[in-house]
């Protein structure tokens, strides 16, 4: 069941002739189908460009990207395939007055997080003040104990933030959901602007773009800015699971853009709660670790013992101050999406301030009153398991069977903790160059800020698009592509 | 660098030199066949088999073996599973190789694992063997001319050369045992001139040979040449030499001090070559002798693993970190 278009539509020339609106905010086109102002740079040049240029030009950075052998890995793929990164050739334009208000409100939400991190791991004064209730925080999965009262380096809880937006129907973006843990994609926003300059180099540089190869060293230089106090020349790594984790390509590519070593568990040595790397000149001291490895397999002695990914003894040396991680442990009792729902009231608790980024309706299955209208609506609604990322554990309700809708009903009955509910939610469509036409698909942003010494978030983000007609998963891992975003330098 | 991204190039290169030394050696001894069933062509089995301390019987045939040192997964010194390991290696270690290399080791993985043995055994086996060596030949002409000549890259020369000086010195001993010679026979004409050919054609030196002893093969010169040789790519001593280097500079790169037990290992075998005589070594145990430097390279191995790649923390934290602590 696709969600009907239910409007006149415009009639357009072509490569625009399949082009369709509906109640979802339409990137490039206003309610009267005329282009809105950043775009229309875009769509004359798109109405000028012979239909096989556009295509070869798309076909040029399929190859690009393959040649540079930008992949991903989906699970459950077969060793040694991995899939050529689906990237959409038309940019995503957002205007400096749009991104004033999103590095705002991403700057406020951040800052709020890391206090409420700070308060829930020690004081509690939210909790005892009744703002967000003790037993969602304890019954979160997330939540680690161990933590309780370890000392942060500059209470940097979450130094690296990829918190995914939409823009709703009236043309505000709103806060879909935090990823506080091991967020992914930057280096696709990387790879996607490098492709951009070289098949559009024209059109790009008719825009006024803002550029965003900075991340690189502003990533660097947060982790600096969190080593250990005392030590001169810091030793930063990024800890990686290795070559068959989905994200390796970033890994490698990001160790590679900051000049950092990309270690794996088993290069990593604790003694007397330091932490070394075995290199052929000797045990070399670290200091700062960029993790990509989940909580749970991060030191076999303190979480999952089965864990061959981690480093025995890594939290003592972390609790004892020796070594700084990036993200530390626990943060994602902060992006559950349960506790999400309550990130206004967060902001508002700790900072006196209205937030400036709205959060999307959510419905608690906890709470009873929720559960109740979210079972009887289940195929109005999104359903999704509070802890999981990747569009994973989600039911989307118009576009479920009943068998799948009944296999909800039983998981939230069993476990109503571990579901939150929203609205299907028509978020805002983007043109995509599809067989050889240009039709609107569903797009999401995901900034990625970081949290050092200042807030540094680059302009844009990852784009992500759902590639298929009608569909509103963008995830990779479930068929979704990507595009460059461009944020436009202040008019002159 | 980590010691687990040197220890996988070390691999990634004596896998790639073990298949092509079985390569080189199939090739030769399918080829010899054709041109002489004779006697001496099971006794030419017999040495390969040794030499490679494969445990199969000459009477299974000349398809099951060559099957058994190509094709078969459940053989780990086949080709097809040195190619394997050798990717597989080169795959974790991938951001060290250009990316020349890593497209090159791929296809070649992707060409043996594709290929059956019906396929060649009807055609020819002679060329899908020589695609086999020069795909390797084109890894390390991309190795020298694509990669930086640094760290990662002597530790791929060690491992190449230090497995060629091994297996150069198990082919001899394999063929001694096979073709004995009496120790006053050793200036003569051998009998089973053409095995003696096929031992230079499978070192890739009978033409190296000939430019320097003309095609008169004699035993004493043959052993000469393969064990003493100092410009023969790959003579014992040569490979040595190469070895020798590649450790050298690897001590210079990480300023170690205490790379003292691997050096003089390597520099006391460099030295036995450089400075032995032909005629001592003949008068003495030749099968002593070439097993000795086959326990050396072992030697050579374990000494390469305790001061670079599995030092234990206590030798790493008291000797040498007072700058890196």
């Amino acid at each position: 069941m696709i969600i009907p278009e239910t409007r006149g539509q415009p009639s357009l020339p072509s490569p625009f002739s399949s082009y369709t609106l509906d109640e979802a905010f339409d990137e490039m086109l206003d309610a009267s189908g005329q282009p809105r102002p950043p775009y229309l740079e875009l769509y004359n040049r798109l109405l000028e460009m012979p239909p096989e240029t556009l295509y070869q030009r798309q076909q040029a950075a399929n190859t690009a990207f393959l040649n540079q052998g930008i992949t991903f890995t989906v699970y459950g793929d077969n060793e040694g395939t991995e899939r050529i990164w689906p990237y959409d050739l038309l940019p995503r334009i957002i205007t400096s007055e749009e991104w004033e208000k999103i590095e705002k409100g991403l700057t406020q939400r951040i800052t709020a997080i890391n206090l409420f991190l700070k308060d829930v791991y020690n004081d509690g004064r939210i909790l005892d003040d009744g703002i967000v209730p003790r037993w969602l925080i304890y019954s979160c999965k997330h939540f680690r104990r161990e933590m309780r009262g370890v000392p942060v380096p500059r209470d940097t809880y979450v130094a690296v933030d990829g918190t995914d937006l939409i823009r709703l129907a009236d043309g505000r973006f709103a806060v879909l959901e935090d990823n506080l843990r091991v967020p992914s994609g930057v280096s696709y926003m990387l790879a996607n602007r490098h492709v951009m300059i070289r098949t559009f180099p024209a059109l790009f540089g008719s825009y006024g773009v803002r550029p965003i190869d900075h991340y690189g060293q502003a990533l660097f230089n947060t982790f600096l800015s969190l080593a250990p106090a005392g030590r001169v020349d810091p030793v930063i790594v990024l800890l990686t699971p290795g070559v068959y984790n989905s994200a390796y390509f970033e890994h490698a590519y990001l160790a590679r853009q900051m000049g950092i070593e990309l270690v794996e568990g088993r290069d990593l040595i604790v003694h007397d709660n330091v932490v070394y790397m075995r290199t052929t000149a000797g045990l070399k001291r670290v200091d700062v670790i960029y993790r990509r490895v989940d909580d749970d397999f991060l030191d076999p002695l303190v979480f999952r013992s089965d864990s061959t990914l981690g480093v025995p003894g890594l939290f003592n040396a972390y609790r004892a101050g020796n070594v700084t991680l990036a993200n530390t442990i626990g943060t994602g009792v902060a992006d559950d999406k349960a506790v999400y729902s309550y990130i206004p009231a967060i902001i508002r608790y700790y900072l006196g301030e209205e937030p400036i980024l709205p959060n999307v309706e959510t419905y608690l299955l906890s709470n009873e009153d929720h559960r109740k209208y979210t079972l009887e609506h289940l195929d109005e609604l999104v359903v999704k398991a509070v802890g999981e990322s990747g569009g994973y554990g989600m039911l989307i309700g118009p576009y479920s069977t009943a068998a799948q809708r009944e296999a909800f009903r039983e998981q939230i009955i069993a476990n109503p903790r571990n579901y939150i509910a929203q609205p299907t939610l028509n978020f805002s469509r983007s043109p995509c160059i599809i067989d050889r036409q240009i039709e609107p698909r569903h797009v999401d942003l995901r900034p990625f800020v970081l949290f050092g010494e200042h807030v540094t978030i680059v302009p844009g983000g990852l784009t992500r698009v759902a590639l298929q007609r009608g569909s509103l998963v963008v995830n990779s891992s479930q068929g979704g592509g990507s595009k460059d975003t461009w944020v436009l330098a202040d008019a002159p | 660098m980590l010691s687990r991204v040197a220890d996988s190039l070390y691999w990634m290169s004596r896998y790639l030199e073990r298949a092509e030394h079985t390569a080189r050696l199939i090739d030769v001894q399918l080829s010899q066949m054709l041109e002489d069933a004779g006697a001496d062509a099971d006794l030419r089995w017999q040495r390969l088999l040794r030499s490679l301390r494969v445990s199969l019987d000459v009477q299974t045939g000349a398809y099951d073996i060559t099957y058994s040192l190509i094709f078969d997964q459940d053989n780990p010194s086949s080709i097809v599973s040195c190619i394997a390991a050798a990717r597989e290696n080169a795959r974790q270690v991938r951001e060290q190789i250009s990316s020349e290399m890593w497209e090159q080791l791929n296809l070649l993985y992707l060409q043996v694992k594709q290929t059956r043995m019906e396929q060649i055994w009807a055609a020819e086996p002679h060329k899908f063997l020589t695609s086999v060596k020069e795909g390797i030949y084109l890894f390390h002409g991309l190795l020298d001319a694509t990669m930086s000549h640094s760290e990662g890259w002597h530790f791929i020369r060690v491992g190449r050369f230090l497995e060629r000086a091994t297996s150069t010195a198990a082919l001899l001993d394999g063929h001694f045992e096979v073709f004995p010679i009496e120790a006053t026979q050793y200036e003569s004409e051998p009998l089973g001139y053409l095995s003696w050919v096929g031992l230079l054609r499978s070192c890739a030196s009978f033409e190296a040979y000939c430019k320097v002893h003309t095609a008169v093969i004699r035993p004493a010169q043959v052993v000469e040449f393969l064990l003493l040789n100092a410009d023969a790519p790959r003579s014992v001593r040569f490979a040595c030499a190469r070895m020798q280097d590649g450790l050298q500079a690897i001590a210079k790169t990480t300023n170690t001090r205490n790379s003292g037990r691997v050096e003089r290992l390597t520099g006391r075998l460099r030295a036995s070559l450089d400075y032995y005589q032909i005629d001592e070594i003949l008068s003495d145990d030749m099968h002593e002798y070439l097993e000795s430097i086959q326990r050396q390279c072992v030697l050579i191995h374990s000494g390469l693993y305790q001061v670079y790649l599995a030092y234990p923390i206590e030798v790493a934290l008291t000797s040498r970190n007072a700058a890196h602590a």
